[in-house]
């Protein structure tokens, strides 16, 4: 990349709907051209922190800095090229082409004038490489499968150019197949254009496996913050989901995995065995260091 | 899957075609709606008590004297043509801009009670207070704007969603519906007479004299609109993506939503509200040019198309008399009802 990496940050953010406060007084830094991913319980707040980041919500105290100037005060197409956003839902206009629809992402570079040129049938075109799915440029999007249609939807986000790409759920009704798959399509610009990327996920496994840094929310306050290896131990999967579970090293990627233990069918989850039989103890992983 | 970044051609060479494919039907699509404007244009102008040659009729548009036809034509129908043209454009694409912008077919403007509060101030006006000519006018686009504003208000709440305006639009609409009824029941014959145009749409007032106003308002209204709905391919992505490409939704509402009703209510202040025109040009649209841009004009051509047509018909082909509005209600019933019955299934939007 030769841009220079943008830097977001929310600074003392109260975020809430109508009269109920959804995320308090947090501060928080996103680490500039790292994937992040924010994880919690169901209404901890992840949505509505990543909300407030991409100005769809006005924080009540506070402010979100993009690259040090609070976001309200800057015009809001500029902050379109610069902070892309791919949101839980969005709405897909009947009949139309993949190659349209990837298009829109060009708005915030045109301007009131400024007709469609070479230059946005190139980006257009890079992006549906990019998410391999240039061979359905010309199918309208309403035949495509939710895998496919989520793929669209990214090229889409592409097609902005942004530096920064928020992201909320973006493996929300797809199979496990598609969910990794969607997941190293966003590692590859992550890595090969230097996209800063946030997301919030549901999946914890995936989300350590995945972000270099695991934001965890509880009760719409900063839990911890860091490397998913510190991030994500027992102790943090009770406090932030209230759960009991075992965490041992991903045997595929090495990175923390969760065990969740329920009430039922976990006769043998205090213990683990090894090949020949016998007991392991549990395995240790660093605590969190929760932030003040 | 492995993506390749940036390793492909990705000169754009692909999406150029497919895009020019599209814009070429596009256009195709427009032609043939512009030329069907112009041939049942010709043919209203030429058909009537007495049916003149598309020559003759030509002499007089190029401002000949014709004896017959410079009256008929020059003078009867040339304003009701053009005025037909005029409203049609309005409604089409004023209609369509409140379709696409709140995500739902049935949020048109004459569903919605915005027409219903022009024509409900408008009968107000003549049969209490014997109000006629541009002070009549002035009021029904006056009234249009604010009952527009009072249904949005009503259904604001941390934003306006397209399913809870058209609730509320349509209570509205039934609410505005008795006080005309209430203020019919209460007028002279006379006025019932004048204030029934209020209730159909017809185009047997237009003359000349209205021509001109209306085509000066709509010269200005049609083009700002044109320039608003920039932000309607972002805006029909839904409210969040709509904001990550940097458009504010609840603004850019705001400002196609008084553009839009404007044209509306100037068009309903010339002829009356036309039944379902609104209602029904966006839709036909759509499946006349499914996914190949933003429908705007083709719209407004189907408008304009419907408007003649119904006239036409109205005028003609049947055993009475019937006013535009009367044809167009014809059409346009089923098709709500059928709308109705599939939005239960499945929800859809333009």
């Amino acid at each position: 990349m030769t841009d220079p990496v943008h830097t977001l940050a929310v600074e003392g953010i109260t975020v809430g709907y109508d009269d109920r406060v959804v995320v308090h007084d947090m501060t928080l830094e996103i680490a500039p051209g790292a994937v992040t991913a924010i994880v919690g319980a169901n209404g901890c707040g992840k949505s509505t922190l990543l909300r407030a980041m991409a100005r769809l919500l006005r924080a009540r105290t506070g402010r979100v800095l993009l690259d040090g100037t609070p976001i309200d005060a800057m015009p809001s197409r500029e902050v379109a090229t610069v902070l892309g956003l791919l949101p839980q839902a969005p709405v897909c206009p009947e009949g139309i082409a993949v190659a349209d629809l990837v298009g829109r992402g060009r708005y915030p570079h045109q301007g009131w004038f400024r007709r469609w040129t070479a230059q946005d049938d190139a980006v257009v075109e890079q992006a549906l490489v990019a998410t391999d799915i240039l061979d359905l440029a010309d199918r309208p999007v309403d035949e495509l499968s939710g895998g496919q249609r989520q793929r669209v939807w990214i090229a889409m986000a592409l097609a902005q150019q942004t530096d920064v790409l928020l992201l909320d759920e973006p493996t929300t009704f797809l199979d496990v197949a598609h969910q990794v798959d969607v997941l190293d399509l966003l590692v590859d610009l992550n890595r090969d254009r230097g996209t800063t990327i946030v997301m919030v996920l549901h999946d914890l496994n995936l989300a350590a496996r995945y972000a270099d840094q695991l934001v965890a929310l509880t009760d719409g306050r900063l839990y911890a913050q860091g490397d998913p290896s510190d991030v994500v131990t027992e102790q943090m999967v009770r406090d932030v989901f209230g759960m009991a579970a075992r965490v041992v090293p991903d045997p595929v990627s090495g990175t923390p995995l969760v065990l969740p233990m329920g009430r039922h069918r976990t006769g043998r989850g205090a213990q683990r065995t090894d090949d020949a039989g016998a007991t392991v103890p549990p395995v240790e992983l660093p605590a969190a260091q929760p932030v003040p | 899957m492995t993506a390749v970044l940036d390793a492909a051609p990705g000169t754009g060479a692909v999406v150029a075609r497919g895009r020019r494919a599209r814009a070429r039907r596009r256009r195709a699509v427009l032609l043939v709606l512009v030329l069907a404007v112009v041939v049942v244009a010709v043919v209203a102008l030429c058909v009537g008590e007495r049916t003149y040659a598309p020559t003759q009729v030509l002499r007089v548009l190029l401002g000949e004297q014709v004896p017959g036809a410079s009256f008929n034509v020059g003078v009867l129908r040339a304003p009701r043509v053009l005025t037909g043209v005029l409203v049609g454009l309005a409604f089409g694409m004023g209609g369509v801009v409140f379709q696409t912008m709140l995500r739902n077919p049935l949020a048109s403007p004459d569903i919605i009670g915005v027409s219903a509060g022009s024509s409900a101030a408008a009968v107000v006006a003549i049969t209490m207070f014997g109000l006629s000519g541009a002070a009549l006018s002035l009021v029904a686009v006056v009234a249009g704007l604010g009952v527009a504003g009072a249904i949005y208000a009503l259904s604001w709440r941390s934003g306006v969603q397209g399913a809870r305006l058209v609730l509320i639009g349509i209570a509205v609409g039934a609410m505005l519906d008795s006080v005309i009824g209430y203020a019919m029941t209460r007028a002279g014959i006379y006025d019932a007479n004048e204030a029934l145009r209020w209730l159909t749409g017809s185009l047997n007032s237009a003359f000349w004299l209205g021509v001109g106003p209306l085509a000066a308002a709509l010269a200005l209204l049609l083009p700002a609109l044109l320039l608003l709905a920039r932000r309607l391919p972002a805006l029909q992505l839904g409210d969040d993506a709509a904001a990550g490409l940097g458009v504010s939704p609840d603004r850019s509402r705001l400002a196609l939503l008084l553009v839009a009703v404007a044209a509306i209510a100037v068009a309903t202040a010339a002829t009356g509200p036309i039944a379902f025109v609104a209602f029904l040009s966006g839709p036909i649209a759509h499946r006349l040019l499914r996914g190949t841009g933003t429908l705007l004009v083709p719209a407004a051509l189907v408008g304009a198309l419907l408007v003649l047509t119904a006239d036409l018909v109205g005028q003609h082909l049947l055993v009475h008399r019937f006013p535009v509005g009367v044809v167009t209600g014809v059409l346009g019933a089923p098709y709500l009802l059928w709308l109705l019955a599939r939005t239960n299934r499945s929800g859809g939007s333009l």
